[in-house]
Formats: structure tokens, sequence, C-alpha cells
């Protein structure tokens, strides 16, 4: 089987962005890119099947600039056969991103597209279902187990109160949560082998797909500051501010 | 200006995010209908026709709803909504499950976990963990819009008497099905809801010493919950998990215990009425959200202030 992988270029999880002092947007200047973490499990996830044999070919795809390379490049080091670029200058949101997949998926055609469940930076949580209702595919959110047999995926997800294990028609959509595995490092020799796989580029205007904002960003601000508090000396001293300042134990 | 809001439900209760959810619906317009999708959930009719300000109540019952299967869902919401200027649902993991199917369907975005209403078409949702609050303006006919119920006060359940319109809809797309369901089982309120919520990090240790957060939590009646790192280690289930990437709360009182702060936990509890933080590293992050910092073992702390309250 054929697994596609779309991966997302963010800000590294350990960067504090903060909002532009004019407020235009996040001050993005400078500061260090990652592959998003979510992605990162998704791309262990399929390379993992491709090892227990289950998959045949990973092919990893990002959409943005130019700079996502490096991205893809991190993904063929930790595994994936090749990769595509969607290049394209413009910000494009879930629903640009999701036409984009699906116009890759028809040229594609994979059996199962596995992706993060949200991207660190928008935190919109939305690609990956609005892939498979384009396809009309079954999704598994959430994912902390995946189990493929015959023509089915049995998903385990993590829900509000706990797991919830459904089956979907393959092909499907799988997003990842935090527990579904532990992503590798990429040695040094994989990462010399990926770059000598193949990475083609495409743009949306080969894809026919019209991926252009619905969403306009007014402005971007911090959000209100918690007063500084104080540091209590012991149990009862907080104890007792909690009863009588802050009122709220009794 | 028509709003319809999808309610959150188990079959047998509403949720209370369903009442948030109506607040925000309330700050957009004043025509709200309450969509209730499930199977043999007479129960949840019944409260959501006696929450005041409905217009009407649409019933959508069928064995296809039951598990809340997002294919099946998201297919009805699709056609229920595209009469209706808004679509709402809270951001719970139902919520972000089954509403992006339904923008899709509309080919319209979705704005995700608003935080406040700004107008009929602006709204304000924070973005990179909650570093950023953006400002934003949707260009679509069709507002789909999952909501985040910490921003908003819940509306009152009680006084009301919306007519129900049973909708002879059935969409089972046939492509997925319901398995099985593990679900915690737990005296204790609900994570998201809790009025007081207590939480351990990495510096619990391990699992057995959550046992030291619970006599605590059993006299302030709290939820337990923990950091991503706790999670991460395999000291307790992601259902637990308070952050950017697991449950976000705004209890009345939160208590951080062993948990240094990262920016994604913060993200989840920043905007509780008042933190306390107890660590034994008085550098630690999490004391610059806290209203009241405690540097202390927490091995030490932690029986002493269950012994005080």
């Amino acid at each position: 089987m054929k697994v596609l992988v779309p991966i997302k270029r963010v800000v590294d999880y350990n960067v504090k962005v903060r909002a532009k002092s004019d407020e235009t947007g996040p001050d993005l200047a400078n500061v260090k890119m990652a592959i998003n973490p979510f992605c990162e499990i998704a791309v262990e996830e399929a390379v993992r099947l491709k090892e227990s044999e289950t998959a045949s070919e990973v092919i990893a795809v990002s959409i943005g600039t130019n700079a996502c390379q490096e991205q893809l490049r991190t993904a063929l080091a930790l595994g994936a056969d090749r990769a595509i670029l969607i290049e394209t200058e413009i910000e494009v949101e879930p629903l640009g991103v999701a036409k984009l997949l699906k116009a890759v998926v028809e040229k594609e055609t994979p059996d199962l597209i596995i992706l993060g469940k949200q991207a660190i930076d928008d935190d919109s949580n939305q690609t990956g279902q609005m892939l498979a209702s384009l396809l009309s595919y079954a999704q598994g959110t959430f994912a902390s187990e995946i189990k493929i047999e015959d023509e089915k995926i049995n998903v385990t997800r993590e829900v509000d109160g706990g797991l919830q294990t459904v089956s979907l028609n393959l092909p499907a959509v799988v997003t990842t949560d935090l527990r579904l595995n532990e992503p590798r490092y990429a040695s040094l020799p994989n990462i010399m082998k990926a770059k000598k796989k193949p990475l083609d580029t495409l743009t949306p205007e080969e894809l026919n797909v019209d991926a252009s904002p619905r969403i306009e960003t007014l402005k971007v601000s911090p959000p209100p500051e918690r007063a500084a508090g104080v540091i209590v000396e012991n149990v009862d001293e907080l104890v007792e501010k909690l009863k009588n300042e802050a009122k709220v134990i009794s | 200006m028509s709003i319809l809001v999808v309610a959150e439900h188990d079959n047998e209760e509403l949720k209370g995010a369903t009442l948030n959810t109506i607040t925000a619906a309330k700050e957009i317009g004043s025509e709200i209908d309450l969509l209730v999708a499930g199977f043999s959930c007479d129960s949840v009719v019944e409260q959501a026709c006696s929450i005041p300000g409905i217009g009407k109540v649409l019933l959508a019952d069928s064995e296809s709803y039951k598990n809340c299967l997002a294919e099946n869902i998201g297919k009805l919401v699709s056609e229920v909504g595209k009469d209706y200027s808004h679509i709402l649902t809270p951001a719970t993991s139902n919520g972000k499950n089954f509403m992006p199917r339904v923008a899709a369907l509309l080919d319209v975005s979705q704005i995700s976990e608003i935080i406040s209403v700004i107008s009929d078409d602006t709204f304000e949702r924070p973005i990179y963990a909650g570093n950023c609050i953006a400002t934003v303006k949707s260009l679509d006919s069709i507002k789909v819009i999952t909501v985040r119920a910490t921003g908003f006060d819940d509306c009152d359940a009680e006084g009301g008497s919306a007519p129900r319109e049973i909708l002879d809809l059935d969409s089972n797309l046939g492509i997925s099905s319901f398995v099985s369901e593990e679900l915690a089982e737990s005296d204790r309120p609900e994570l998201t809801s809790a009025d007081v919520v207590i939480s351990g990090g990495r510096g619990m240790q391990n699992g057995e010493n959550f046992k030291l957060l619970e006599g605590i939590a059993d006299k302030l009646g709290a939820a337990i919950g923990a950091s991503r790192a706790a999670v991460d280690s395999g000291f307790v289930p992601n259902d637990m998990q308070v952050g950017q990437t697991g449950k976000i709360v705004a209890p009345n009182l939160y208590i951080a215990v062993g948990i240094s702060g990262a920016i994604q936990h913060l993200a989840g509890m920043k905007d509780s009425k008042i933190i306390v933080a107890i660590n034994k590293d008085e550098d630690a992050p999490i004391f610059q959200v806290a209203d009241y910092g405690l540097v202390a073992d927490l091995f030490e702390a932690l029986p002493e202030l269950e012994s005080k309250l």
C-alpha cells in the first residue's frame, strides 16, 4: 500500500512567539523553523508501516515556500521514499491545503493518508478532516494506535473522556496524536542519503486549485498579561491566602 | 442572521460546553436553533428545549448518529446548516472531529476555537499556543465556527420552552463504524468544567505519586489534570492532559504541582482565575503566571496541604 504524509513547516515548538509591536502579525524574524511535531509523528508512523512491509511507498508532501524543502528533506531522512513540494508564496488556509492535497491524492492514489492533528502555529486542527470530507473518505482523528486488516483500518482515538476505536474503509485519513509513537532521530548516513531522494515541485496552478484565503487577519495582539503574583513562605500562608484573600476555598 | 448550534451530548445528557456555545451564539445574533443529532436521546432533547432563547430544537434521531461518527454527523450538519448564516459547536474532541467536514462540504473556511465575538463576521482566537490572539474576519457566506468553552460564560439552562422539530434525515455514509470505547470512570468532576483543578507534572516522578493529589482533590471537589510531560512519561493517560494539545481549562482555582510551566501547558490553563504553583525550582516559569507560588518539595507540601484544608 501507498502512504501519503502531508507535513508542515512551522516555528520550532520551543520558541515563544510574540506579536509584533504594530500588531500586524506574529514576530517570526530569525526564529528557528522545524517540522510540526505532529507531522513528525505521522512520518514515523508511515515509515514503521513500510518497515513492517504493510506499506510499499511513503510519499511526503508539503505546501509553502521553497524553504519547505528543508522539512521535506527531514522527512526523507526519517525514511520517506520521495517528496513533493507544492510551491506557493501565499499563506494557504486549511481549506486550501485540503484542496491541494486532494489534487495530489487524485494523482498519487494512496491507500492511506497520515497527517498531524494540528499545526502548532495556527492551532486550527482542520486539514485532515477537510481532506477526508472532500474525498468522501472516512477519518480517524487524534489517533493513538492504528491497525490495518484487509481493506480496513482500526483507529484508536484520544477523545475527551478516554479512548474510542473506530473501523474505517480504506482509503482513509488518519490524524496523529502524541502517543501514537515516538519519532526517531535521523542518522547522519540517512541525512546524506535523503539529499539524493527525489523531490518534485508543483504549483497550485498546475494542480488547478484555487487556494486563495477566505479569512482576513485584522490584527495579532499579545494575550492579556497576568499580574505578577506573590511567593508564599509555607503551606499555612498559602491556605490562609486562598481562604481570605482569593476566597476560592472555604 | 440565523444561527445553528450543534449540541454536544452523550445521548443521555446535554454537555455543559453547549451552554457556553449558545452564549457565543447570542453575541452574534438572536435567532438561534439547536440541533441534537443522536440516537434515543429524548432526555437530551428535553434539556435542550428548556434552554431559554432557542427558536427551535431540531432532532435527528438515528443509529447513524449514535457514536458521533464524523462522516455521518458532518454530512447531516452540512445539509441542515446550509440555510443558516452561522454554524457553531463547542471545540470538544467531537466538535473538532466533525466540524471541519461540515466546512469542507459547504466550501467555506472554519474558524477554530473562538474566545470572543467582535461582530457577526469577526472573532478572536488564540494562535501559537495562546501566545498571540488573532482577530480574524470571515469572508465566507456561512461562518463555520468552533467555540472554546472557557472563553464564554454558560447561558441559563432552565426556563425556556422551545418547540422541537423532527428531521427526517439519515445520512449514513457507510464508510466508518464504531468498534469500542474505553471511557475513564471517575466520581470527580469533568476536567473542562470543574471549579477547581489540581494538576501534576514531571515532578510527580511516577503515576503512583498522583495519589498525593487525590486527597486534596477530594477535599476541594477538584478534577485532576496533568502536564504533557507527565503524560509523555507514561504517568497518567492522555485524557488528563491540560495544554495546547490537550484540554483547555479555566477553573476558579488551578493548582500546578511539580509542573515547570512549558509554553504548551500554560496555553491550557492560564485563563484560570487563581493559579497556585508548587515547585521546588524557584526559577520555574510557572511562577511567572502564578498568583501564589510555593517553593517547596511537593512530597512534603502535598500531605501538609491535604491535612490543612
